[in-house]
This record gives C-alpha cells, structure tokens and sequence, in this order.
C-alpha cells in the first residue's frame, strides 16, 4: 500500500559522487536492496506503488529464497534493506528475515500500514535488530484517511506508531499527499511532531501503475501546489533538528525530471514477492522487458549482466536532447517508466523535462486538475 | 524531541538509534547508515565520526583530534568539527 515515493526512488546518497560509487573493477556498487515481500494488503489506496497485475500469494518465494538474496546483497556492497509489501507485515517470517539481515550487516527498515502491527510483534521485530520503521498515513483526518485507503484503519494507524516509539524505535511518517488531503498538509507535519517521528516524508502521488489510473483524483492544481512547497519550507526551518521533512514534488510541473533511482541501475534493485529482479518497482510496466529470477540466477550477475538492468543504464541508450545536455548524468535522462507510460516510447527524454520533444502530454492532466474530481480505481486483484 | 540542539565544547555527542556508523569495505571508507540515506564519509570526517561515542565532550574530542593532527590549530579543528556534527544534528543523524 505504499505509495511510490515511499521506495528508495527519492533516497539521497550524500557526500557521494551524483554517479554512485564503483568498486577497484569499475563495477558499481549498490545502495540498497527494496524487498517486497508480498502484494498482500488490508489497504486498497488507489496511488499503491505496485504494479496493476498483483502477485498472488502462492507465487511468492520462501523464507530462505529471501535470505538468500539478502546474504548475496551484502556480499555486493549492499549497505540497506527496505521490507516492503504489499503489506510486509503479512509474512510470518518477517522477524527471522530481518535478523538475518540484520546479523549479516544490513541496514533494516520497515516500511509499513501499521495495521497489523502489535506491541510483541515490535518487541520482537526491534530484538531481531530492525533500525527503523515507517508508517504511512492517508490523511489525518479519520473519515477521508479511511476512504482513501479503502479500509477503516488510520486509528489504528495512530496507535502503531505510538507502539513505535513506545518500542525505542525510530520512527518515519510516511505522508502521501494530493489534491485530497493537502489542505491538511499542516496538521500532517502537526502530527508527525506529536507521535514523535525524527522523519517525515511529504510525497506527492507519482504517476505509474494505480496513481496513472487515478490521476485526475489526485493531481493537485499549481496553486494547491506552491501552497504546499511553502508550508513546507516555512516547516522545515521551524522544525530543524526536530523534524526532518522530506519532500517529493509532482513532476508534471517540474522544469527538470526526477533522476530517478539515481540512475536505471546504478544504485537500486527491486525484488518482487516471486522473485523477479527489476530495477525499479514499477519496471514490470515496461513490458517489453524480461526481468530475471532470484531462483534461477545469482543476484550479483542479475545486477551486472541482465537484458534489463543494461537496457537503460549509463548515457549509451540517450536520445537527445538528453545524450548532449550538461545534466545527462544528473537526471539520467528522468524516467523511463513515465516516458513509456505517457507517449509510448520508452527511448524518449520523460517529458517532465522542459525540453523534451514530448512535452505536450502533460498539458491535458494539468489542464484537468482542479475539475471534477472522479471516483477512486481501488488497488485489489480484479481491479486493474 | 522538541527542542533544536545546539552544539557546544560541553556537549557529549553520539549517534542516535537510527544512524548506523560502519567501515565499508566495499567502497572503502566509514559511511552512516540512516533512513533512505547513506553517508559517505570522507578520511577526515571518517577519524572525527568515530569519537562520536557518547563518551566525549565536544572538547575532549577537539584535543584529542589537535594532538593527532598537531600542525592544525585548535581553534580550526574546533570550529570545522563543530560545524561538521551542528550540520549533522540539524538533519538529526547527531544527538547528545
């Protein structure tokens, strides 16, 4: 149920050169492994990150296949290990994959509705060695929070997180915004203070997969917008070294795209709940791709050799004007996701840049924010 | 937390739950872990960060460091170090 910006898409290396770092062989090295472990979820919201073909649960791999791939990425450099879903807290074997990754040196975070989340099960989750959990809200207002998410669950959202820090864990609010709640982004950064979060990530509604579906029911107008930036930065100085506020802009009204995951296979992989290895988690839409299997092969050459990661990485694959623009390797070119999703070319400059020859398919969805606001496409199996 | 910390020579700095301090050998140098972010820590910031116990005063560790490096004055070391933790308490990856 989380929503894209949720995913290490908008994760920061600092003090990293923009290009991620290599090892003595000229490889390179990646940052962090997102695991989701399942697309099973109580939530419905209709902005879910994951693809519109869901993956039963009968397709998902086991507990070793998991530690398996979670051994191979620290082998590989891999310094982080996102749990994610679906609903990751579904697994029953959460605990034992997060003390294996724990143990083998990773980073571990979970990233979660809180729904199904008691105060054992943190207990035990924090013994394994998780180091921070993220939970997601919908709104802070019950009514519209539970219609968003298609389920009754934002009291019980409330509760987990105070069971967080009640826990001694960190803890991040996971706030997804647009056109529907963000008249309460101010209560929204008001609550991620009161249930004592370190962090809070203010991410506007990426548009692929559900959100793409939904987008006139999310797509927020400028005005919306700039009001939003400014309550943010206005936040951000208020609340330094209280309340870290990360932001994630709609791209539609960006002069300049997101680089997004740092780079088509640069400093990121996605594993699925069966297993397939995709460089982002919403590659499954490019369709015309082949995405190997944790089962079949080894994760290291899935990473340096597969059709997929090598089909997009590096500047080789640019049209211009991305192959001779200055930020080539800045911006990667945006994302590839969004290129195929909005002008059917998956080669082509994503046109939220400003100078990309397809420019104009953002004029119709802009043109339309703010008018009638249509009915919810909910995120369950059937659905899509 | 409700209150922004400000750094000082009496303060006893260390990293908080959420922030991670390891070698890498990988990449070969001492990064922090923290959520959806890593920091890459150049050599110097690498020798400082490990002081970072919360064992220390912030004065303590600058004379530790002005012994090590004796052709620095103190009162550069001081104010490079001081700014460099104020900078990462900012962003919450410091506490004390």
């Amino acid at each position: 149920m989380i929503d894209q910006a949720d995913a290490p898409a908008n994760a920061q290396t600092e003090c990293a050169a923009a290009t991620g770092t290599s090892d003595s062989r000229n490889r390179l090295i990646p940052y962090a492994v997102l695991c989701e472990l399942t697309h099973r979820c109580p939530l419905q919201c209709p902005y879910c990150s994951n693809p519109v073909e869901l993956e039963r649960a009968s397709r998902e791999i086991d507990t070793d296949a998991w530690k398996s791939v979670l051994s191979q990425a620290v082998d590989m450099g891999i310094l982080q290990a996102h749990f994610s879903g679906g609903e990751p807290t579904v697994r029953k074997d959460l605990e034992e994959m997060v003390e294996h990754a724990s143990k083998a040196g990773l980073y571990t975070n979970l990233i979660t509705s809180g729904v199904l989340l008691t105060p054992a099960r943190l207990d035990r989750l924090r013994d394994a060695g998780l180091d921070h959990v993220q939970v997601s809200f919908q709104d802070t207002e019950s009514e519209n929070a539970d219609r968003i998410a298609g389920f009754r669950g934002h009291a019980k959202k409330q509760e987990a997180a105070r069971m967080v820090r009640a826990a001694d864990l960190p803890l991040t609010v996971n706030a997804v915004m647009h056109r529907q709640n963000l008249h309460h982004l101010e209560d929204m950064i008001a609550m991620a203070v009161e249930l004592d979060a370190e962090r809070l990530e203010v991410a506007q509604v990426q548009y692929y997969g559900w959100a793409l579906k939904n987008r006139q029911a999310f797509l927020p107008t400028r005005d919306q917008l700039d009001e939003a930036t400014r309550i943010v930065e206005e936040a951000r100085v208020r609340l330094k070294g209280i309340l870290a506020i990360d932001y994630v802009v709609p791209d539609y009204y960006a002069r300049r795209p997101k680089s997004c995951m740092g780079g088509w296979g640069r400093q990121f992989l996605n594993i699925t709940p069966a297993g397939k290895v995709l460089p982002c988690h919403a590659a499954e839409s490019l369709d015309f791709l082949e995405f190997e299997n944790v089962t079949e092969r080894p994760l290291a050459w899935i990473w340096e050799h597969s059709s997929a990661f090598n089909r997009f990485r590096g500047t080789d694959w640019m049209p211009e004007p991305c192959r001779s623009c200055d930020r080539r390797e800045i911006d990667w070119g945006g994302c590839r996701c969004q290129a195929f999703a909005l002008t059917g070319d998956p080669d082509t400059t994503d046109p939220a840049c400003e100078f990309a020859p397809q420019r104009h398919v953002l004029e119709m969805p802009i043109g339309e924010a703010g008018g009638e606001i249509p009915e919810f496409v909910y995120r369950r199996i059937g659905n899509g | 937390m409700s209150e922004r910390l400000l750094l000082n020579s009496t303060s006893v700095p260390r990293l908080p739950r959420h922030a991670k301090l390891r070698f890498d050998r990988a990449r070969d140098c001492w990064i922090i872990n923290a959520p959806e972010r890593v920091f890459e820590l150049d050599a110097i910031a690498g020798e400082v960060i490990q002081l970072v116990d919360g064992t220390r005063t912030l004065a303590i560790l600058v004379d530790e460091l002005a012994t090590k490096y004796n052709q620095a004055p103190r009162a550069d070391i001081e104010r490079d170090v001081t700014a460099m933790l104020q900078n990462l308490a900012d962003k919450g990856f410091v506490i004390a």
